[in-house]
């Protein structure tokens, strides 16, 4: 029985629509993981040397310390990504199959996920190097075990967590209190967890009783499926109940409010683009690492216009990259009606225009780092409406992964949406504000810089009809390649 | 009004459609029934320029499809779901398709109010996205969203499917009416030879492809599908 769920298991990784590209992606692909993984045995590595060098002499100590919020980002990190393992279940409901061994299965298939498996590229070399600098085996291995054991319990904590919003926004308000609490010296969580980590370390043995929580964990996570096994129950869609909106207040846009009113809906209603609302707003707090002058290798002054990019157009990316995929789900509907492809792209442009106003807006605290940090920011934000609205839609129209709107899960982080292509797309829209910014910079000062950057911005602006027209085309050429690839949802 | 030449769609060496000459006048209601595979939403696909063809071409109106966009105003359609806005109401849904064909919302008000039996009562204020909708009640919303701004081409495909049979009833009427009354043409695909002569003037059979049957609708063209069709089954049984 286990060979055929594995075999379909296999079926669906090999024939999802995302390793349907090239081989010249594909190695390339690969050639990132593998870098990806190089860096994440680095950091293992480097976590001992570094910490202890820099912080403190005793790099478990503070590594213990840190641990819980380690533990619980996992927990958030999983809630948004980690698929739930009932996906794929229904077809397997009615067939002659024990639903224990089906449920067995979806959440033993949970187990073997990358969201485990990752967390080893940085423990195992971290204990590797501990017994390297003397620290005995059986502590290490009963620390290691110990916290592989608490992974597997995130596992299977994320399982309840992931059918109920409301549990989970809690548990990252916790994490944001006790953060803030900590930072801000009033009180300190660590003080009561770092023993109980340390307590694997020093009494290995100890760490019997995290492999006795994953495994109660793994149970009460079978009962929960088990019990919830029906079409009415677990495995049921929520029904939201539906607020209409004309949004008259839109119409003063014109022919462009049609499809204006309709994105906003889009973003209003759908998990997936909610997502990137959340993420946005994440990235307005981006500049915190560059203006705080906390991460030594970001205090170079171009970086302040990587910063101030990131900042204003956390939205403009995330967003602007996939038009249109936003609209694969009725792809053929808007390829058979008479569209407007300028009205189209005007209105995600707009879209993309005040977000990148109101992230400036909101990021006016940073003027608190002084005033090069928020002219950064704004002086990004006209590069970004100047220039990379452009280039990001352009971008798009090349990208033809479908987006599932109902599946908050692969906003981020997923091969699919996250591909060596947007990825080169990326680069050229950052690095060329850098360079216009350290060509100014070094010829005068930070003032020509950010007057070069933004007049580049506004410069931009000539080339929209220009940039909307190449747009239009490619679209048209592109339609029946991008009709295809919009069919495969999975 | 739809000139079809020389079409055919081959996918890697295999011809799925091949139709060398086919003709539908305007104001004809025309059935379009088949197997599967028969090449009925490949066709229908390729009338919406949503695939393109190998070879030939279909003019609609002496719009050249793959070449022109000119034909989209006055034609519209419903294949299947990928053609509702799922996160839309159906209100929502009908109101947008009425802007993109230049019709205001008193326009479309009054089209729905003409549905309102079609409706029955399942569509219209529900406080539900067309994505949380039943199959059925979805295709009733996109089968009256294609008659949004009068169209002079409707393709229906399957439109039969998925209804139960009050609204099958009266969607056959509203068919018709379409056809006779206001000179549209109407072009629909179904497995359901019943309501195919039911509806239209002239049925055609696709069999792997090509047109095997081209029949004007009369009293016997029941009976003659359901032969062709059981004959079929014979015949595959024998090549067995």
């Amino acid at each position: 029985m286990i060979k055929h769920f594995l075999n379909l298991e296999w079926k669906a990784f090999t024939r999802s629509a995302s390793f349907q590209v090239n081989l010249a992606l594909k190695i390339l692909m690969i050639i990132g993981a593998f870098f990806m993984i190089l860096y994440a045995l680095g950091a293992g590595v480097f976590a001992y040397y570094g910490i202890e060098k820099f912080i403190d002499p005793e790099p478990l100590k503070i590594i213990n310390k840190f641990l819980i919020f380690y533990f619980i980002g996992d927990l958030v990190f999983r809630y948004f990504l980690q698929n739930m393992p009932i996906v794929n279940i229904k077809p397997l409901l009615y067939l002659p199959l024990k639903k224990n061994q089906v449920v067995k299965f979806g959440i033993n298939k949970t187990m073997i996920s990358f969201f485990n498996i990752w967390h080893a590229f940085f423990f195992i070399p971290f204990s590797i190097v501990l017994l390297k600098e003397g620290h005995s085996f059986i502590n290490v291995a009963g620390w290691h075990i110990a916290m592989l054991a608490l992974f597997y319990c995130n596992n299977f904590i994320n399982i309840f967590v992931n059918s109920k919003d409301t549990v989970f926004y809690s548990i990252l308000g916790i994490i944001v209190t006790l953060g803030a609490l900590l930072y801000f010296d009033i009180f300190d969580i660590t003080q009561f967890t770092a023993p109980i980590f340390s307590a694997f370390y020093n009494q290995p043995y100890l760490s019997i009783i995290p492999i006795i929580l994953a495994y109660i964990l793994y149970s009460m996570a079978f009962k929960y499926f088990r019990k919830n096994f029906y079409l009415d129950a677990g495995l049921a869609k929520k029904v939201e109940i539906a607020e209409t909106d004309n949004m008259t207040w839109l119409d003063r846009f014109g022919s462009v409010s049609t499809f204006l009113k309709n994105d906003i809906k889009l973003i209003k209603r759908n998990k997936r683009s909610k997502m990137t609302i959340f993420m946005s707003f994440l990235f307005i707090f981006y500049g915190l690492l560059f203006f705080t002058g906390s991460i030594e290798a970001y205090d170079g002054p171009f970086w302040r216009i990587f910063a101030g990019i990131f900042v204003s157009g956390g939205f403009l990316f995330s967003f602007g990259q996939f038009v249109p995929s936003w609209d694969s789900a009725y792809y053929p509907l808007l390829m058979s009606q008479n569209i407007r492809y300028k009205e189209y792209l005007e209105s995600k442009w707009y879209l993309m225009v005040i977000a990148t106003i109101f992230s400036t807006i909101i990021a006016s605290f940073y003027l608190y780092f002084g005033w090069q940090a928020y002219a950064a920011v704004v002086v990004g934000a006209i590069y970004n409406v100047g220039v990379n609205s452009h280039m990001v839609l352009w971008g798009g129209a090349y990208i033809k992964t479908p987006i599932d709107l109902s599946s908050a899960k692969k906003a981020f982080g997923d091969k699919k949406s996250f591909n060596l292509k947007t990825l080169l797309l990326t680069i050229p829209k950052l690095l060329l504000p850098m360079l216009i910014y350290t060509a100014g910079h070094f010829i005068q000062g930070e003032v020509l810089g950010f007057v070069l950057v933004a007049v580049s911005g506004l410069a931009g602006f000539l080339f929209k009809n220009k940039v909307f027209t190449i747009i239009e085309k490619i679209y048209k050429s592109e339609k029946y390649k991008t009709l295809v690839a919009y069919k495969q949802t999975n | 009004m739809i000139i079809t030449s020389n079409l055919s769609k081959t996918y890697s060496g295999n011809t799925v459609l091949k139709i060398d000459d086919l003709n539908i006048p305007k104001g004809q209601s025309f059935g379009l029934v088949g197997n599967n595979g028969a090449g009925k939403t490949t066709y229908f696909s390729l009338l919406l320029d949503l695939i393109q063809p190998t070879t030939g071409h279909i003019k609609n109106n002496n719009v050249l499809v793959h070449e022109s966009e000119d034909w989209k105003p006055f034609t519209s359609a419903f294949i299947d779901e990928t053609f509702l806005i799922g996160y839309l109401t159906p209100e929502e849904y009908f109101y947008f398709i009425g802007e993109l064909r230049g019709q205001n919302k008193a326009d479309i008000d009054a089209l729905l109010k003409q549905f309102e039996s079609f409706f029955h009562g399942e569509i219209l204020k529900q406080k539900k996205y067309l994505r949380d909708l039943s199959k059925g009640n979805q295709k009733k919303a996109g089968i009256v969203a294609a008659l949004i701004g009068n169209p002079e081409v409707i393709i229906l495909d399957e439109p039969f499917a998925n209804l139960d049979p009050t609204t099958q009833i009266r969607l056959k009427q509203i068919l018709k009416d379409l056809a006779e009354k206001q000179g549209v043409t109407v072009l629909v695909s179904s497995h359901d030879l019943m309501h195919v002569t039911d509806v239209c003037e002239r049925i055609v059979v696709l069999e792997k492809g090509d047109i095997v049957k081209d029949l004007e609708t009369n009293p016997a063209t029941l009976k003659e599908l359901e032969a062709h069709f059981a004959s079929n089954m014979v015949t595959s049984q024998e090549e067995e």
